[in-house]
Parts: structure tokens; C-alpha cells; sequence
């Protein structure tokens, strides 16, 4: 099966600094990759390439099919995103942040609620203006937005940050959940430990490259996937 | 578990749909946060109330440029109005989360014109009168003062809203959007001005046609921002 995320000597620039410097990655479908690397490295540049965010300037780079070089447009609704900003209205309750979110990206309304209810968001807290969330509810409320949207590929930029244990273990099972639905995962954490427990495989991102690979160069998917993924 | 990845997503909704789904939000960020009626409304009447201060002493002048003022306590209104409905597209990271939606650009741009020219339209009822209460001008021909504020309006939010996104993603977007703007709008103002007078002197003829060139200019900035709206959101 053709890769998900298809890199070979990608550059991105950042103004005129070269944030991505040659990266070659593969990650097949029904992967939970784990990008490991220091303050700075480009991994959160990585995952905002693969997701069309900021634009591939040389090389080859293709996302779920999409040719990321020639338009990077068409892969974004494809994709779900967590980064270290939440992408939500401060002035909207959570569960009108949800729902415009899920309608935004094509879902039903129902699948908003069951993710509201998934992420433990249905109480009083549904109601709750986004302003005056904590940063782990705020999380929490993002979680739910990617959940309503299933997208194909999940870019989880630190996604246990700023929550509690509960939603730390919360984010583990997402993972997890969502590879053996069919979906692939990308993220980039610095808790190590509990990262690497359900990673498949790690990578390391330095100086803009990707450095090299540990825990063996691919290993087997823990799930097979069970949806479609597009292939190249 | 959850369900799989999304193979049965909705059908791509139509641009009004877009559009009518991104006003929705706004109006619904407007009934939590009331900028608009708390802060906009309060703003604009204060104008009007200086402007009477600096010319009362002589009030016929006041009565004669009632239009004029009219219009410029709109313009100096648009301008807090559309940023504030940029301000709420860039916190947090929001712009990106409509990057990667799949709402379409030109549904983004209307509605966000749609919502901005909703506030404004209440902004200008309120303000006329405003006027009609703090200068004592009464107008006559109603219809042409609708259509008036209708297409100036139009033209307004279209506008604000094609260099609204344009300055969003600037750090000195506050104070370069007033600068960017009101040269564009200067148009508005002249043919705003010069309906309303006609609509307060009874000489409609007149009227009609400085509405029929603000409506030149909606148009012609909703057809810009329907083309321009996603290169300026990349952009931003």
C-alpha cells in the first residue's frame, strides 16, 4: 500500500530560513509515528507542511495522494490538526465551537455531539464560552473537533500538553482508536515515555532533517486499517 | 472506538451555504460578547455628539452637513467593526482552522461581509436617529435614504472585509487597516453624502443616481472579494 505521508529531500523555508533542510520520511498507512527532536528542529514545521499549511518549496512531498509541491490546498480537508494553538473562538461555547467546526469540515452535527460526549464535553461544560475554559478543557475541545471531523490523517503537534492524566490517557486511546479505524497518525511529543508506549515507530527531526530513525525503521502497524486510504 | 476515517462526509455545501454557516457564527459571537450594541453603538452616538459640540454654535451649519457627519461616524464605525471581525478570525490560531476547513473562500468572504453589513446597517439605523434627535434634521424621501444605506453598506463590508483579511495577518494590522481603508472608502463617503442630501433637500433625481454609483461600487468590491478572498487568506 502506497505511503501516507511521502517525503524526499523536502525544504521548506520560513521567511528565507530553511525550517524543513531535505527531509525524507515515509509513513504507511495505519502508522502511529512519533517525531522526536529538540526545541527548534522543524517538527512542528513537518506536520504543518503535511497538513498544507506552509508550502513545500523543493523536493517531493505528497500527502494522502496529494501532491503537496503542485497545490497543497486539497489535502487540508483531509487532514486533522492539533496544534499548540486550538483554532477556537473565545467567544463561542464549546459546543458551538465543536458544531460550526464539524459543519465547516462536512460532518453531521450528531457526529459533534457524539465527540462532545466522547471527550467528556456534554455536561455543563458544553455551555461554557471557550474564554473561560483551561488550557487542558480548551485541548480537550479541540480533541473533539478533530474526533467529529475522522479525518485520514491525525498531526498531533504535543497533543498530551496541558492535560490531566485522565486526558493524557484520553489522547492515547484516540490515537490508537483512530489507527485501528482506519486512520494514520503523526505526532510530535517531548514526553518520551509515554509517546514512545504508543508510537509505532519514532523518528528524530534535527537541524531541519529528519536524523535518523529508531526503534527499527518501520515497524508493523499494532491495527490493520480498516478504511480506504487514498493512495498515490 | 471511534467510526472511521470520513468517507461519508455531507456533500460540499453551495458558497451561500458557506456563507450563511460563517455569518451564523458571527451573529452568534455577537449575541455572547455584544461589541456591537455595548461598544460600536456607544462609539458611533459619541461621535455624533462631538461633532455637534465643535459646530452648535452655528446650527444651520450642523443641519447643512448632517450627511456628511452621518457618513463619517459610519466610516470611523466600520473601521472598529471590521476588526473586531477580523480580530476574533486570528486568535488562536483560528485562521489556520479555516485554512483547513472546507468551507470555500468565497463563502468565507460573504459571510463575513454579510455579518459586518448586518452590524453596520444596525449601527446606521441608530445613528440616524441620532441625528434626527441631536441636530434636528428630518429626511424626506425614505426610500432613497434605504436604498442608500443598503448599497453603501454593501459596498462598505465587501470592502472592509477584502482588507480586513488582507491586514489580519499583520502585527500592525490596528493601525494600517484605517489607512488602507479609508482612501478606498472615500467613495462611499462622496455619493453616501451627496444621496443623503438630496434625500433631506427632497431632490431625489439627484439622489438616484449617486445610489446607482454606490451600488457600482458593492458590486464591483463583492465580484474583487468573491476572486481575491482566498489568495488574501493565504496570505494572511
Amino acid at each position: 500500500m502506497d505511503a501516507v505521508v511521502r517525503f524526499r529531500a523536502a525544504v521548506c523555508l520560513l521567511g528565507r530560513f530553511p525550517a524543513l533542510a531535505g527531509v525524507d520520511l515515509d509513513v504507511a498507512p495505519g502508522e502511529i509515528v512519533l517525531l522526536q527532536g529538540p526545541n527548534g528542529a522543524g517538527k512542528t514545521t513537518l506536520l504543518r507542511a503535511c497538513a498544507g499549511l506552509v508550502p513545500v518549496t523543493e523536493g517531493e512531498a505528497t500527502v494522502l495522494g496529494v501532491d503537496l509541491v503542485a497545490d497543497r490546498r486539497p489535502v487540508r480537508p483531509l487532514v486533522g490538526v492539533l496544534g499548540h494553538r486550538t483554532g477556537l473562538y473565545d467567544d463561542l461555547s464549546v459546543a458551538e465551537n465543536v458544531r460550526f467546526w464539524s459543519r465547516a469540515g462536512r460532518s453531521r452535527v450528531a457526529d459533534a455531539d457524539a465527540a462532545l460526549a466522547r471527550l467528556g464535553l456534554d455536561g455543563r461544560l458544553a455551555d461554557v464560552p471557550v474564554a473561560m475554559l483551561s488550557a487542558g478543557q480548551r485541548r480537550r475541545t479541540a480533541l473533539a473537533i478533530l474526533v467529529a471531523r475522522r479525518p485520514r490523517l491525525w498531526l498531533l503537534d504535543e497533543p498530551h500538553a496541558a492535560l490531566d492524566q485522565d486526558g493524557r490517557d484520553l489522547v492515547d486511546r484516540l490515537m490508537t482508536d483512530a489507527v485501528g479505524a482506519g486512520a494514520t497518525v503523526l505526532f510530535a511529543s517531548h514526553e518520551l515515555d509515554r509517546a514512545r508506549a504508543v508510537a509505532h515507530r519514532t523518528v528524530t527531526v534535527a537541524g531541519g532533517t529528519v536524523s535518523g530513525l529508531l526503534d527499527g525503521a518501520v515497524a508493523a502497524p499494532a491495527a490493520e486499517p480498516a478504511g480506504e486510504v487514498p493512495v498515490a | 472506538m471511534p467510526d472511521a476515517p470520513a468517507s461519508d462526509l455531507l456533500p460540499r455545501e453551495s458558497i451561500l451555504r458557506d456563507a450563511a454557516l460563517v455569518m451564523g457564527k458571527d451573529l452568534r459571537i455577537e449575541r455572547h460578547s455584544k461589541v456591537t450594541l455595548g461598544q460600536l453603538l456607544p462609539f458611533a452616538l459619541l461621535v455624533l455628539i462631538l461633532f455637534a459640540f465643535a459646530l452648535d454654535p452655528d446650527r444651520r451649519i450642523l443641519e447643512e452637513a448632517t450627511p456628511g457627519l452621518f457618513w463619517l461616524a459610519v466610516l470611523f464605525s466600520m473601521l472598529l467593526a471590521i476588526q473586531r471581525a477580523f480580530s476574533v478570525e486570528t486568535a488562536d490560531g483560528v485562521i489556520d482552522a479555516l485554512r483547513l476547513s472546507d468551507l470555500d473562500p468565497a463563502g468565507i468572504f460573504l459571510g463575513k461581509a454579510a455579518g459586518i453589513g448586518l452590524h453596520l446597517l444596525v449601527l446606521e439605523a441608530a445613528l440616524l436617529v441620532g441625528v434626527t434627535v441631536l441636530y434636528g434634521t428630518t429626511p424626506h424621501g425614505w426610500l432613497l435614504l434605504a436604498a442608500t444605506m443598503l448599497t453603501a453598506t454593501a459596498g462598505l463590508a465587501a470592502a472592509g472585509s477584502l482588507y480586513g483579511v488582507l491586514a489580519a495577518g499583520l502585527r500592525v494590522r490596528d493601525t494600517l487597516l484605517p489607512i488602507l481603508m479609508l482612501p478606498v472608502v472615500a467613495p462611499v463617503l462622496i455619493a453616501g453624502t451627496e444621496a443623503f442630501t438630496a434625500a433631506y433637500e427632497q431632490s431625489s433625481g439627484e439622489g438616484w443616481r449617486w445610489c446607482g454609483l454606490l451600488a457600482v461600487f458593492a458590486a464591483l468590491y463583492v465580484v474583487i472579494g468573491i476572486f481575491a478572498f482566498e489568495p488574501l487568506l493565504e496570505e494572511s
